[in-house]
């Protein structure tokens, strides 16, 4: 898709992206294409409007957070070894990767997973989804359909439901308990638990 | 029970060796039947049926063939053996009784069911029938009939199955689905063929079976194909995980293609052919399926004034999407379980609740009962001499290559599936997967079809597969449990989603698909998502009532969860009124909650769109108190006596309510209407200073009555037969089913104050209506309340609670009250159906009448006092229910906070109020339940369709 070939010569650091982020190197060529498709201007380095241009991305409900969420606070650009280290976010998890000590520092671990879903409803990064948080996820993904009052109700509820120390927010360990549950009991699987599934996405070779 | 089944299979007996199978033989009506001996015509059975009609529609076309008959015997009898004319739906009915009574017996035992698997019980009670007959008659009269089969049994059980999976979770699989029915089938039949028939050159299979590489093969097809029914029957009582669920249960309905296309192209031997058919048979099914989908979703979307005939439609027009697959001879099973998966959507959204439950009903009972007589007459073929042509060595063979085949296909194909799949399937998975390959009734009833001049070795196969589906069944079926809880499969849980599941899920799929797209992949997600918006944008428009279309799913799963809350606290607590420490339910404590499931799922039946909203309280009165609120609460209840005249009303396409139901639906709107009278009062002690001389008319009648029954989660509509209404009764039914729809609208307050109806939760004997009432004290110490608290005044500007569809009701008594002051009238039922609006059903702008005038009525009135002071205990336990401590509006509600005593007193100051709900750590009563009308209310503007 990209006007030209991506060559791993092209793309700065990629060796030690591919260790960082355990992508293969095709995986990297692919991304990096793309990432030179994305970037229109050819000024290595993407801007938020890049993304919007991307026309499904624009039909999301949730696109703007999603996009948001791929630039580091106070920032306007995105490097190639920045995307593709949020990318790495959404590889499956290898299950024999993620039995070694090292699973800590992948960006794929179910910790940094959730984390990065639990910052698009975290927009003021205080560490808690406040109501008002919440509601404006809700309200974006309900768009038309439910009235201001039913939203609040929602809203409540679930805060409600999560909420274990009382704050009136979900904080991220009440995030990822909630999370938790609910993919270890929809799923299945208690030994393989996994958030990864949920928030994983298949890299084509 | 041994003698009515002796009878009836004697009965069956001689009917069928006249119209069925054996006519031909010309076998003569054994002597021994007892019925016959009874019978005037003794020749006519035989005579009936016309050469060419098949067994299985002997069932349905007979009995005018048998009127005719039956009535030439001539001279006049008083009483007449009428026999020939009943017979067929007579021994039907009687098999369906023998069937289920055999269901009962085995579930008597508990310890019984758990072990063994009541297929298996079915197949053993089939061979102890088919062996009496075959006592009785010395040849076996009976086999499971491939017509009877085809068209009538097995659509059943596919579309039940069909219709309640769960699309997603089917579609998540598809790719493993395909794979393992369409590859692992073929690849299971060429094994077993090519095997077979090595094994026949290598002559360990008799030389008497005189088959050749084609019938092998052909054989092979028919009995690869795992089985829907026998898997149903097996795995339902596992419960292994969805995913292992959906993946082999889903294989053996798409595999039923290749199956047709293999025993019916087999023997042509093109295979160039046999591809092109594969695809026209599978695909050509699956579109018959969807056009049935997309019709009957469409149908329902105007079932609005015959919602009586709602469930109808589903049945027909799923049945019809099979006969018509069946017609072309493309796969009626993939037809049917795309009709259901598609039209699944659609249509539960457009039906009513009680179409729903009925819709649920009755599928599931005609697929548990099919199921049974399938494997009873699974039984029952197997004790016939003529076809044990019994041969070891094929008989043995066949069982090791499936099993073997199996467990060979399924490992090979798992492992090219997990490069691919995001969840692998491990080894536990393939090991279940293998041994649930089960065959079953669909591989008898082919082979039985199979043309037995073509195929010399048809009664081998016959007796073969008869052995294999047993084996299948019976043992693999008896030890498949034991195995899977020996490997520690993932079991299912039935654990319900929590309202930030269904958030959490979405905004997940969400993002995915986002990140498919910044990263330029076209993946599973991407798809979806183009499907989803497909769906939003046109069918769901085409196929959902512009009502529906408007709802929001997340919101349905809300009112749900809410409900489901509410019972099961009132599960918890038993009599909820005595425990004043119920817990909330929280996430743990409703794991541990077996019952509630249950509950759960009768509550959702039953239908409700009412949204219950719970609450908590953390002050804990005292045991006194207590004691006085379940006396009164006994007391309200026994005093309790409805007034309302019932109108005698039929119609042959509503229901009428019954007489509890009315009885609770007017208690409800009793309940309904104080919670609006305290909502607005509450409301009043805000803006006292602008209205309180205002309004104060003779409210005396008003009195809530907050006594509701559980029963009232139906969904109230209010007021069939009052007068405003009576013109749009039927529109009032169909609200029925929808729910009742409050709308708040607010002139003065600063914050959307949505008020929830709860329901009354409990059971019939506690009634749990929890009004939010403007003090807890009010509720705390009703009868005090009742006496001594003065009359609030409510502002009609104040906000108001209105059900959506009354709101034309509304605004009329409003008038009516502004212009002339009304006296009290509620009393008597003089005026019902007035009375029935504006007492019950429409909250009216209302004062309190001074206690000394609700003292000064009548009887009734005093009772309805007492009653109105029960609404205490219900609402304590629904303050129990739910914690919430919302902050910010708590300052708002802090007139509903009051302190329990405040109720005793007159209203307490503005200010004092705040103080006393921060201390209590109030909760919020008023929640939202505003729900989008259902069509046909009077508020158009709130109809409005273009939503998108």
């Amino acid at each position: 898709m990209g006007s030209s070939r991506s060559r791993m010569d092209d793309i700065p650091h990629a060796q030690q992206l591919i260790h960082e982020t355990d992508f293969s190197a095709a995986h990297l060529l692919r991304l990096h294409q793309r990432f030179k498709f994305l970037d229109k201007y050819q000024t290595g380095e993407l801007r938020p409007r890049d993304f919007g241009a991307i026309p499904a991305l624009a039909l999301n409900p949730i696109g703007d957070r999603i996009i948001g969420a791929f630039f580091s606070p106070g920032r306007e650009t995105l490097d190639f070894p920045s995307f593709v280290r949020i990318l790495a976010h959404f590889r499956p998890t290898d299950p024999n990767r993620s039995r070694d000590s090292t699973q800590q520092e992948l960006a794929n671990s179910r910790t940094r997973k959730l984390k990065f879903a639990f910052q698009l409803y975290d927009q003021d990064r205080d560490g808690k989804i406040s109501r008002a948080e919440l509601l404006q996820v809700l309200r974006a993904m309900l768009e038309t359909q439910v009235v201001e009052e039913q939203l609040q109700s929602i809203a409540e509820r679930a805060i409600q439901e999560a909420d274990l120390d009382k704050d009136d927010a979900i904080s991220f360990d009440e995030f990822r308990r909630i999370v938790f549950f609910f993919f270890v009991f929809c799923l299945q699987s208690l030994e393989k638990v996994n958030i990864d599934h949920k928030m994983s996405i298949r890299f084509l070779k | 029970m041994q003698f009515p089944l002796l009878l009836l299979l004697f009965s069956a007996a001689a009917d069928l060796s006249g119209t069925a199978d054996l006519r031909e033989t010309g076998l003569s009506i054994p002597a021994s039947a007892p019925p016959l001996l009874l019978c005037p015509q003794p020749g006519a059975p035989r005579d009936l049926a016309p050469p060419g009609l098949a067994s299985a529609r002997s069932a349905v076309g007979e009995p005018e063939e048998a009127q005719n008959v039956g009535h030439h015997g001539g001279g006049f009898r008083v009483v007449q053996w009428e026999w020939t004319y009943v017979q067929t739906p007579y021994i039907i009915a009687m098999w369906l009784l023998v069937a289920s009574v055999a269901k009962i017996l085995f579930h008597f035992s508990q310890h019984f069911t758990t072990v063994v698997p009541e297929s298996c019980m079915l197949i053993l009670l089939g061979l102890v029938l088919g062996g009496v007959v075959l006592v009785a008659n010395k040849k076996q009269l009976y086999q499971l009939d491939p017509a009877l089969f085809f068209l009538f049994l097995l659509p059943t059980i596919v579309g039940d199955a069909g219709y309640f999976m769960s699309a997603r979770l089917f579609f998540d699989n598809l790719g493993a689905i395909l794979t393992y029915a369409v590859v692992g089938t073929l690849w299971n039949a060429f094994c077993c063929g090519f095997s077979l028939y090595a094994a026949k050159l290598l002559q360990v299979i008799d030389e008497r079976v005189q088959a050749d590489l084609m019938d092998f093969l052909l054989f092979g097809a028919l009995i690869s194909a795992v089985d829907p029914v026998a898997v149903l029957a097996v795995f339902e009582e596992v419960h292994v995980n969805d995913t292992l669920f959906i993946i082999v249960f889903g294989e053996s309905l798409v595999n039923d293609a290749v199956t047709v296309v293999g025993v019916e192209n087999v023997e042509t031997a093109d295979y160039f052919k046999g591809v092109a058919s594969f695809f026209i048979v599978s695909i050509g099914g699956t579109l018959v399926g969807v056009v049935f989908a997309v019709i009957l979703g469409f149908i329902t979307r105007f079932t609005k004034k015959v919602r009586i005939i709602e469930p109808l439609f589903v049945f027909l027009l799923v049945y019809l999407a099979y006969l018509t697959a069946e017609l072309f001879s493309l796969s009626a099973i993939l037809s049917m379980t795309f009709c259901g998966i598609g039209a699944n959507k659609y249509v539960e959204a457009n039906i009513s609740q009680k179409s729903r439950t009925t819709v649920k009903y009755t599928m599931k009972t005609l697929a548990s009962i099919a199921e049974t007589i399938i494997f009873i007459f699974l039984g029952i073929s197997a004790v016939d001499k003529s076809k044990w042509a019994w041969d070891t060595g094929l008989v043995s063979c066949t069982l090791v290559f499936i099993f073997v085949f199996r467990a060979v296909g399924v490992i090979g194909q798992t492992w090219v599936l997990n490069r691919f799949r995001l969840i692998p399937l491990d080894k536990i998975d393939q090991v279940v997967m293998s041994y649930g390959g089960l065959r079953g009734a669909v591989a008898f009833a082919l082979v039985v079809l199979l043309d037995g001049k073509r195929v010399k070795a048809k009664d081998y196969f016959v007796a073969t597969t008869i052995v294999v589906v047993f084996f299948t069944v019976m043992f693999q079926g008896l030890t498949i449990k034991p195995l899977v809880k020996w490997l520690k499969v993932p079991r299912s849980s039935s654990r319900k989603p929590t309202i930030n599941e269904e958030i959490h899920e979405r905004a997940f799929d969400h993002i995915l698909t986002a990140v498919e797209d910044i990263a330029g992949l076209q993946g599973y997600h991407h798809w979806r998502d183009k499907w989803e918006q497909f769906d939003k944008n046109y069918l769901s428009k085409l196929l959902l009532r512009k009502s529906v279309y408007r709802k929001s799913e997340l919101w349905e799963a809300y009112q749900k969860i809410n409900i489901r809350d509410a019972i099961s606290v009132i599960d918890q607590g038993g009599n909820v009124l005595t425990s004043a420490r119920l817990s909330l339910p929280s996430m743990a404590s409703r794991a541990s909650f077996p019952e509630f499931t249950n509950v759960t799922n009768y509550l959702r039946e039953n239908g409700s769109g009412v949204c219950l909203d719970l609450q908590v309280i953390d002050n804990v009165p005292g045991a006194k108190v207590e004691e006085d609120t379940e006396t009164h609460h006994v007391l309200a209840e026994n005093l309790y006596k409805p007034r309302r005249r019932y109108q005698s009303h039929y119609s042959r396409h509503f229901m009428s309510l019954g007489e509890k139901e009315r009885q609770d639906r007017e208690v409800f709107q009793r309940n309904m209407k104080s919670r609006m009278e305290t909502f607005k009062s509450t409301r009043y002690k805000r803006h006292k200073k602008e209205r309180s001389l205002k309004k104060r008319q003779g409210l005396d009648r008003d009195k809530p009555r907050r006594n509701v029954s559980w029963q009232d989660t139906d969904p109230v509509f209010v007021s069939v037969e009052s007068d405003e209404e009576k013109d749009e009764h039927s529109d009032a039914e169909k609200e029925e089913d929808v729910g009742i729809t409050f709308v708040a609208r607010r002139t003065e307050t600063p914050k959307p104050r949505p008020k929830s109806v709860p329901p009354a939760v409990g059971d019939s004997h506690s009634p749990t209506a929890a009004p939010p009432s403007p003090t807890n004290g009010g509720s705390l110490l009703p009868w005090k309340g009742s006496v001594s608290s003065p009359p609030p005044c409510v502002s009609v500007e104040a906000t108001k609670i209105i059900p959506v569809d009354l709101q034309q009701a509304w605004n009329q008594s409003i008038s009516s009250l502004e212009s002339v002051s009304s006296p009290p009238t509620h009393t008597e039922p003089v005026h019902p159906r007035v009375s029935a609006l504006s007492r019950l059903g429409v909250p009216r702008p209302i004062s309190y009448s001074p206690p000394g005038s609700v003292g000064g009525c009548t009887s009734s009135i005093g009772s309805q006092v007492v009653q109105s002071s029960l609404c205490f205990p219900e609402k304590k336990k629904e303050q129990e229910m739910e914690e919430e401590q919302e902050k910010e509006e708590e300052a708002e509600l802090q007139p509903l906070l009051a302190p329990p005593t405040s109720l005793t007193k007159p209203p307490p100051p503005p200010g004092s109020a705040p103080s006393s709900g921060k201390r209590r750590k109030p909760s919020v009563y008023l929640r939202s339940l505003v729900t989008t009308p259902s069509t046909g209310s009077n508020e158009p503007h709130s109809r409005d369709p273009t939503q998108l």
